[in-house]
């Protein structure tokens, strides 16, 4: 099924070439740069999975990510698991835990949802930012020979860099499934109109808690991943509220609703955001440029740019999904 | 006992602040049906407005509220036209983006001027002492500024022809705009005072607290809370639900670590916001 859609395939080039690019001449900060693009998708494809699918606006989304990388971090420092085991642990974990945040908010609906997410992250961080085992405000730090399993910290790093990518491509490819399944007719069927769906069938509160689980999962495991590659956490880098709402930038940018439109607009962003903050002259400004292009993003052409690649040629829709 | 009891007047008087803040959230968010994300980019230019005003000036504080109060309104009649207009009516979500963008830009362009480092207002008023306790003449000053507002803001809106049209695009615009009410002329005056309370309450949190360009996040989320826990477009509603929430704060400051307080309070929020979507002392749903 999924296998005959051709944007499946264009998937697999695009994880290949970000393979395949820093490799080439080993390329180290090429790697380090692509590996910032890669967690942009990640991000922006699974926020698609609430705001572009569902309709509901996710400001607090970082809060996965950061629980990931403490999760994660946990387990493989204390606890002392070897690393792609607790990154999926860590993915797991904070599943469930939004899993009961889910059934908690998702009975507000609209805006309502919305602050609610704002609370979620600023009680999560809160809490984090409390938390004796996790290191309180200062974090937790990984020694390094915890990178000696994967064969020293050169190792490490690439071998995280290749999950990483991994995780890039399933973020997609989940994209991609659930946007060609009942289950994401359904959540479209709520986008539109919450009350029809759920008269015509839908069960609205199972599937926003599962999408809202589900958007979690990913997110995580990219956190445990790149926290582990950093070796240290902190509250303020973990739940970064920034990044929380440049992910809706980027979704914005690219297209919500669209897979492609994620990726796209999480690497197009990513991409001018290291310009600007490289810039020395437009380095204070970065925020202001992107608060200006998701206001005319979203007062001119609340489409993005593959609404209007869309527009222009109608049949893309049918390739770049 | 009377440390607590101390600490509660004070959290009352911060509180009533609080109330102060969310009026502006709660009006806008009201009569237009759009949740204002600039809100706390709107104190802390508020406080800044207050900061440079006292520079340049130094005459005293509760005075420049004025000038801060008229340039607010200014403010928002811009940010209304530049990011507002064309969303009003449209999915929330088109709102929520685009008076957070404006947000990223204020917060953008406040940060490139004053990094994020703490600026205070050097003024202060002599303060009451009783016993062992000083409450300090700026909470007290800034609680009866706020509740001036408050009264002033429930006169205009209850018994001044703007006031009352204000009220009726609140209840329904399409109506409104037959019976002869200009909705876009309302619109903008709404957005304007909502922000021209929003920088008010800044300024006098300024005369508080030291402050950064970034604590107006911090005051833009407790106006979320007050203004969930007081239901939409109440001026007393909203002064009431800040004081309890300023209570609130006080009656737990003195037993647990500050660094807590967050935590309790998003708690409260997400937990009110669930149980009562309609606020504690709004109206039950119908539909």
């Amino acid at each position: 099924m999924i296998l005959r859609r051709p944007f499946f395939y264009l998937i697999l080039v695009i994880a290949a070439l970000f393979v395949y690019l820093p490799l080439h001449g080993n390329n180290v900060s090429l790697r380090e740069d692509l590996i910032l693009v890669a967690i942009a998708i990640i991000l922006a494809s699974n926020l698609n999975l609430m705001i572009g699918y569902t309709g509901y606006v996710n400001f607090g989304h970082i809060v996965f990510y950061g629980l990931g990388g403490y999760v994660g971090l946990y387990l493989a420092t204390v606890r002392g698991w070897n690393l792609v085991l607790s990154a999926l642990v860590a993915g797991l974990a904070v599943s469930v835990c939004a899993l009961l945040f889910g059934l908690l908010i998702l009975r507000l609906r609209g805006a309502y949802f919305a602050l609610a997410t704002i609370g979620i992250l600023q009680a999560v961080q809160a809490f984090v930012s409390n938390f004796d085992p996790w290191g309180r405000s200062t974090g937790m730090y990984l020694s390094f020979d915890a990178y000696a399993p994967l064969g020293g910290a050169m190792h490490a790093l690439w071998i995280t860099y290749y999950l990483i990518i991994a995780v890039m491509a399933l973020s997609m490819i989940l994209s991609l499934v659930i946007k060609n399944s009942k289950f994401g007719l359904g959540l479209f069927a709520i986008r539109e109109d919450e009350d029809a769906a759920v008269v015509l069938g839908v069960n609205a509160t199972v599937y926003k808690a599962i999408i809202y689980s589900v958007s979690a999962f990913l997110p995580a495991v990219a956190g445990a991943l790149m926290f582990y590659k950093n070796g240290m956490i902190d509250p303020s880098i973990a739940f970064e509220y920034m990044l929380s709402l440049e992910g809706i930038v980027m979704l914005m940018l690219g297209g919500q609703g669209a897979v492609m439109g994620a990726a796209l607009g999480a690497a197009l962003y990513e991409k001018l955001r290291s310009f600007l903050l490289t810039s020395p002259s437009l380095s204070n400004f970065h925020l202001v440029i992107a608060g200006g292009l998701l206001l005319l993003v979203v007062l001119f052409a609340p489409g993005g740019l593959m609404g209007w690649l869309y527009r222009i040629a109608p049949r893309a829709r049918t390739v770049i999904e | 006992m009377s440390g607590v009891l101390a600490s509660m007047i004070d959290g009352l008087l911060v509180g009533a602040v609080y109330g102060l803040a969310a009026m502006g959230l709660s009006l806008i968010w009201g009569v237009m049906d759009v949740i204002n994300l600039t809100h706390g980019a709107m104190i802390a230019l508020g406080m800044f407005g207050m900061y440079l005003l006292f520079g340049a000036l130094a005459s005293n504080a509760y005075v420049l509220l004025l000038p801060v109060m008229v340039a607010g309104l200014l403010l928002g009649i811009v940010v209304y036209w530049m990011s507002v207009h064309r969303v009003v009516g449209r999915p929330m979500l088109m709102s929520l983006l685009s008076t957070f963008a404006v947000n990223m830009m204020v917060i953008g362009i406040g940060t490139a001027i004053w990094s994020t480092s703490p600026y205070n207002v050097n003024f202060s008023l002599p303060g009451i002492t009783l016993g062992a306790y000083t409450f300090t003449g700026n909470h007290i000053a800034a609680a009866i500024g706020a509740v001036v507002i408050a009264l002033a803001l429930q006169l205009f809106l209850y018994h001044t022809r703007t006031g009352k049209a204000i009220r009726a695009v609140a209840d329904n615009r399409e109506a409104a705009e037959l019976m002869g009410i200009s909705t876009t002329a309302v619109l903008t005056i709404a957005f304007g005072i909502g922000i021209a309370l929003a920088c008010t309450s800044g300024a006098l949190v300024s005369t508080l607290f030291p402050f950064t360009i970034l604590s107006g996040g911090t005051y833009q989320l407790k106006s979320f809370v007050v203004t969930i826990l007081a239901g939409l477009g109440k001026p007393f509603g909203a002064l009431v639900a800040g004081v309890l929430l300023g209570l609130l704060e006080g009656v737990v400051t003195p037993f647990i670590a500050v660094s807590w307080i967050p935590l309790i309070e998003f708690g409260l929020f997400v937990v009110v916001l669930v149980a009562f979507p309609q606020g504690i002392f709004g109206k039950r749903a119908t539909a």
